[in-house]
């Protein structure tokens, strides 16, 4: 079996893994990096969604072998230390979580829309495809844009 | 009300309807239906009321944070923040300082342990503050003692106790003299009046472990040797095993172990990505399901079929009659249907988000052929639920792989197996007829036929326990019986009789939010705007005109000037309002639709105002009614499943169309109403006014009343191969 080596929340990782394993299982099952979450596998739920190379991936459809020499960024690299990032403060400001299992894709979604757009309209915030069982959206909307506004 | 009476009320029908020519203009007041007589939640607290005492586990450490084990299943609805809440408010706690742990499967607690029926609140409010003051009357005393100071010169504040002269013991320095005090502690709640924590917006306790990513569901839990496993499912629902020829996906990288358990094939392998690539390698022949030769077609006339005739002939009397439609619709939490299962010679564990852990330890014992008492059920917090998890399919199904293989095991449904062999809102057909004279409504009845409900995960026990008080009786099935004790008409309209009948099919189904009231009170709120409409009546106007309370009125009147009630809308766009009554709680929801292109309708504005009696966290209580209205956006505009041959077409999200942000509501407003007396019930009530509100909205912009529900279904995909 092939041995690949990255880096995964700022630490450098080598993992022996078929070519094909999806980067979710790598980093759930291997890794124990748990914050990306399993909903479909087929890259349409987005409960997975993590950065690599700062651009937004779904793990459950990302090859492993496309890692290697890369940086993967998953929602438990995003704060420094205790200081959370300002996307992830703004969903403790709107309360968006409820039982809180996409939130870990969603808030990875709106990093990298805010990375690529400073000043969202509804329109760029209307792509984020993240599905949420629980009908967070109007939160979710409203912490984006106050995200944005203290960016 | 006794079945008899029932039935003379309503043989009594067409008499009274004909018994009041001279009443023009005043309403025709209708008599008390059984859901307002004892619903649902009261029927749970009656059950629960012989171990309320034992309800709440509080414990105080010595680092002054007090523990409540709840036996209830949080899923995302709040109510560990609910009742963390109301425990700092009666210990005078900073809220950061308790912690809320759901317990294990309490076989004592009978009836008291399930969640369901928007009855958290209603059920824990009395005695988690009963806990919480005796506990903290106990402290005081712990405190009395030491000090040598009588208990009523003693106060308490942020966690500790206050002394006459000023100074402060923190709880921690108190508890184990105060675990050595013996006698009987009781207090006496603090009356509402003093509330200083409940009744204000708090956030959610567990928010920020969310956002980091630290949260952990069930799987990602580690249990010593459970590995990843996932199960090949038959291509229809409910069909067998016949014969597997395993040799390939054995020599599969990574796999462990394979077994035929009574739902499938079981593979165990060293990730999941592993398990499910192997499980695909599987050659497996199946025995027929349960429901082979049955498509939505079939179906529908089974149901229409069923539906009960009207009493009222629409002879002589004006009248409105409609006739609806609902698909099957998935739960479809994030969180797969998922449970860890460790099970051994002489006794078992297993670890699964569980609103009804009792039940599951008592089939799962007897299952594995193992005494109660030798299985331990630990309740995780869930990833959503929405009904779903009150069956412990996942949970059985782990301990039986555990058992035939003879380890322990990580089970993770896939999303496909999730939406096709999961649980669904049953599909359902309505008939509902209004008449109407001399400017009053005279009857209103509603026929609803449905595929059968599943109910058996204790709620049949429970019926069954409080018999002698419900407010149905005679020979109703315990589903009539849900049915009557959750779903009323609001209003007073003369003469009112809503019956069931259910079609019994052999496949999963399961409450869905709102059990029957979502379809049911739904179809009922597009009925009553037609009704308005040929009564020459403004749709508010008639609702308010009819509604039974002051306090109902109260929340239409509000919702109606928030909304801005009647403002002058482009073309293609248009308002839409429902009303909606249940658990002594009730909701007014007034949509704004944009469906210029009445194919893809996005609901624009949503206000919905909100009254449950005292509200104990306010931000928890819009939470829930916001998604509330994102259910019902879904399931009246989108998402259904199709059955086709046995089998739901739907597997994913791309296929079942669950709404996305681009179809939320740019602008949604939540209005909480004061408390004006006890908590009723939250989890449930946002749907049924929202689908009423929604389909209105949607019928006065594109002049279509929508009768099949969700609006937009057509098979715009490629099924996955089952
Ligand atoms: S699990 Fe990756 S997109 Fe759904
Ligand atoms: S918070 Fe539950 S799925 Fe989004």
């Amino acid at each position: 079996m092939p041995t690949y080596t990255f880096v995964v929340n700022g630490k450098p990782v080598s993992v022996e893994a078929p070519a094909d394993m999806a980067l979710l299982w790598v980093l759930r099952d291997k890794l124990g990096v748990r914050g990306p979450k399993f909903g479909c596998g087929i890259g349409v739920c987005r409960a997975c969604t993590s950065h690599l190379d700062g651009v937004e991936v779904q793990p459950c459809v990302t090859p492993v072998s496309s890692c290697a020499g890369k940086t993967v960024t998953t929602i438990e690299g995003l704060a420094s230390g205790d200081e959370l990032h300002p996307v992830q403060e703004a969903w403790l400001e709107q309360d968006v979580a409820q039982c809180g299992y996409c939130q870990p894709g969603q808030i990875m979604a709106a990093v990298a829309l805010l990375n690529s757009v400073g000043e969202p309209s509804d329109e760029d915030i209307d792509r984020i495809a993240n599905v949420c069982r629980c009908g967070t959206y109007f939160r979710i909307r409203q912490a984006i844009k106050s995200a944005a506004a203290k960016m | 009300m006794r079945r008899r009476q029932f039935l003379a009320f309503l043989v009594a029908a067409p008499v009274l309807t004909v018994a009041v020519p001279g009443t023009a203009e005043a309403v025709l007041p209708t008599l008390p239906q059984p859901a307002e007589i004892m619903d649902l939640g009261d029927i749970l607290i009656l059950a629960g009321t012989p171990t309320a005492g034992a309800l709440a586990v509080l414990t105080v450490g010595e680092d002054g944070v007090v523990t409540l084990e709840l036996p209830r299943a949080e899923v995302g609805q709040g109510i560990t923040t609910a009742t963390a809440m109301l425990v700092a408010e009666e210990l005078d706690l900073p809220l950061d300082r308790v912690r809320v742990v759901l317990a294990d499967a309490r076989s004592e607690l009978l009836f008291n342990q399930l969640t369901g029926g928007s009855n958290t609140i209603r059920s824990a409010y009395g005695p988690v503050r009963s806990a919480a003051a005796a506990v903290r009357a106990r402290l005081v005393a712990a405190a009395a003692q030491e000090h040598g100071v009588a208990v009523e010169r003693l106060s308490t504040r942020d966690g500790g106790v206050v002394l006459p002269d000023g100074r402060f013991i923190a709880y921690g320095l108190l508890t184990s003299a105060a675990a050595q005090l013996t006698g009987v502690f009781s207090a006496q709640p603090k009356p509402a009046s003093q509330h200083r924590l409940v009744g204000t917006p708090q956030s959610r306790i567990d928010a920020r472990a969310m956002v980091t990513g630290q949260f952990k569901y069930t799987l990602d839990h580690d249990v010593p040797g459970a590995m990843p496993t996932v199960v090949r499912r038959p291509p229809t629902i409910n069909g067998t095993v016949k014969s597997v020829d395993s040799a390939a996906a054995r020599s599969m990288p990574g796999v462990l172990a394979v077994g035929v358990v009574p739902t499938g094939v079981a593979v165990v392998a060293e990730t999941f990505g592993q398990a499910m690539a192997a499980r695909d390698a599987l050659k497996v022949t199946w025995n027929p399901g349960t429901i082979d030769a049955l498509s939505d077609k079939e179906i529908r006339a089974k149901l229409r079929a069923a539906a009960l005739p009207f009493v009222v002939p629409p002879l002589l009397t004006q009248h409105v009659d409609m006739e609806f439609d609902f698909a099957f619709v998935s739960h479809a939490p994030m969180e797969t249907n998922s449970a860890i299962a460790d099970v051994r010679d002489d006794r078992a564990e297993i670890w699964a988000g569980l609103k009804s852990p009792i039940v599951a330890r008592q089939t799962i014992a007897s299952v594995l052929g193992l005494p109660e008492a030798a299985v331990t059920v630990h309740v995780m917090q869930g990833g959503g639920s929405f009904g779903r998890r009150l069956f412990f399919d996942a949970a059985i199904e782990a301990a039986q792989i555990s058992q035939a293989l003879r380890r322990p095991v990580k089970l993770m449904w896939s999303r496909t197996d999730d939406m096709r062999h999961g649980r669904a809102r049953a599909a359902s057909h309505h008939k509902l007829r209004a008449t109407f004279g001399l400017g009053n409504v005279l009857t209103f009845e509603h026929r609803v036929a449905s595929v059968e409900t599943d109910f058996r995960h204790g709620l049949g026990e429970i019926l069954t326990a409080t018999a002698a008080s419900l407010p149905v009786g005679g020979n109703l099935s315990f589903a009539q019986t849900v049915f009557l004790t959750t779903c009323k008409v609001p209003y007073n309209f003369g003469v009112v009789t809503s019956l069931l009948n259910e079609v019994p099919l052999r496949m999963h189904t399961g409450s869905w939010r709102s059990v029957y009231s979502a379809n049911t009170r739904g179809a009922e709120e597009i009925l009553v705007d037609q009704l308005a409409a040929r009564m020459g009546k403004d749709p508010v106007a008639f609702r308010r005109e009819h509604l039974k309370s002051a306090r109902q009125r109260a929340v239409l009147d509000k919702a109606a000037a928030l909304g801005e009630w009647g403002r002058a809308m482009p073309r293609g766009f248009a308002q839409g309002v429902a009303f909606h009554d249940e658990y002594k709680s009730c909701t007014a929801c007034l949509v704004e639709i944009d469906a210029r292109d009445p194919q893809n309708p996005r609901v624009v504005k949503a206000v919905i105002v909100v009254d449950v009696g005292r509200p104990v966290n306010p931000r928890g209580l819009e939470a829930q009614m916001l998604g509330g209205l994102t259910d019902a956006i879904s399931t009246t505009l989108r998402a259904g499943l199709h059955i086709d041959r046995g089998l739901p077409l739907e597997g994913s999200y791309s296929q079942f169309h669950y709404a996305r942000q681009k179809d939320a509501p740019l602008d949604v407003r939540v209005h909480v109403m004061p408390a004006s007396g006890e908590p009723g019930g939250a989890g449930e009530l946002g749907v049924p006014a929202a689908v009423g509100a929604i389909a209105n909205a949607y019928a006065r912009a594109t002049g279509v009343v929508p009768r099949s529900f969700p609006i937009i279904f057509p098979v715009d995909f490629e099924p996955f191969p089952r």
